[in-house]
């Protein structure tokens, strides 16, 4: 499974270690609904950080689409709000 | 659903939207292989942005550390001319200069992080494009219709993330930038308004700023004066080395010729 940081790059990452993983991400996904913004930035960085100790950097030539991806390390709670709310801007700009 | 899955299908379905596909699948390539060396030309500029506005800083710092050294001086000619008033003055300002130096360095150290961040992006992005270029040549040559539609989505998606990705990172960059910049534009006017030190420059500034600069120059002449007296003294024996040398001559004569000397 291809989990892509955003940010920093892709990461292969086993499925035996996605359930560690979606536990984590289910406390950053609490942290924002809480609004609670020390508790987000806890649960982000536990939970990127998961991704690089269990994830192996995917090779960067490659053109593969990953499965997961993942906010960036110094994002806020606002920026990950902006980030699933839907919206027609594309994301590459100019 | 988690937020990772929700995260992901919603920035594959902007990139995706994002893609321009043109009725020839051929020309989609072409096309978005143009793209993808405008956004990696964009990330250059964006590094060399960043580079520019570190560099400012550094130049900030270096500048205020300066005027701190001066600053320091000047309080400690202020105490051996008694004048604690000047010397109290003098360290206030000093003070607020090491606010603004520690501001500045924490600012430097963002600005590196960010220097970084977008060369890691710019070699990332590089190696993808040149992976699809090899790849759309690839699938160019040996084109029939229904096998290469399937291919091309395969590299137009993969990309099409990256450029998600990186086109996100040099947003984030220009907004962190932007923002510093204008603290730098404010920066840069109180060094040229003087307002921030200056003590440097005789007639500019306020009234305690003349004067710290006043008796700075004092001590200076007051120095240079000791400086001389110390040399006639250590001349005056060569001096009179020929004459008659008495042990009283010597140690008279240097006061003399000292008080005619300099004045």
């Amino acid at each position: 499974m291809i989990v892509r940081i955003l940010g920093e790059g892709q990461y292969d990452v086993s499925d035996e270690a996605l359930d560690r993983l979606n536990e984590l991400d289910a406390a950053v996904e609490a942290a924002v609904e809480a609004g609670d913004d020390a508790a987000f930035a806890a649960a982000l960085a536990a939970l990127l950080d998961g991704v690089r100790t269990v994830g192996v950097a995917h090779a960067l030539d490659s053109l593969d689409e990953s499965d997961l991806i993942l906010p960036p390390a110094d994002a806020t709670i606002d920026e990950v709000r902006a980030l699933l709310a839907e919206s027609d801007e594309g994301l590459i700009p100019g | 659903m988690s937020l990772m899955k929700r995260i992901s299908l919603i920035f594959r379905s902007k990139a995706n939207k994002a893609i321009d596909r043109a009725e020839d699948p051929r020309e989609t390539l072409d096309y978005s292989y143009q793209r993808q060396l405008d956004l990696l030309s964009k990330v250059r500029r964006g590094v060399a942005d960043v580079a520019t506005s570190r560099k400012r800083v550094e130049l900030q710092v270096a500048q205020l550390e300066q005027q701190q050294a001066k600053l320091q001086s000047q309080a400690e000619k202020a105490l051996q001319m008694d004048r604690e008033d000047l010397a109290r003055e003098a360290l206030t300002r000093k003070s607020a200069l090491t606010n603004q130096i520690t501001d500045l360095k924490a600012q430097h150290a963002q600005l590196q992080g960010e220097e970084e961040k977008l060369t890691l992006a710019q070699q990332r992005l590089q190696a993808k494009v040149e992976s699809f270029r090899t790849r759309k040549e690839t699938i160019k040559a040996t084109y029939t219709a229904a096998e290469a539609q399937t291919r091309i989505n395969e590299a137009m998606s993969g990309i099409g993330e990256e450029m998600g990705d990186v086109g996100m990172a040099i947003q984030r960059a220009e907004d962190k930038t932007a923002n510093m910049q204008a603290r730098a534009g404010a920066i840069d006017e109180l060094i040229a308004s003087g307002a921030l030190d200056d003590a440097s420059q005789l007639n500019a500034g306020d009234d305690i700023t003349r004067e710290l600069e006043q008796m700075s120059s004092q001590s200076e002449v007051e120095a240079e004066l000791m400086r001389m007296k110390g040399l006639s003294a250590g001349q005056e024996p060569g001096a009179i080395e020929g004459g008659s040398g008495g042990g009283e001559v010597l140690s008279e004569q240097p006061e003399t010729s000292t008080e005619e000397g300099p004045r």
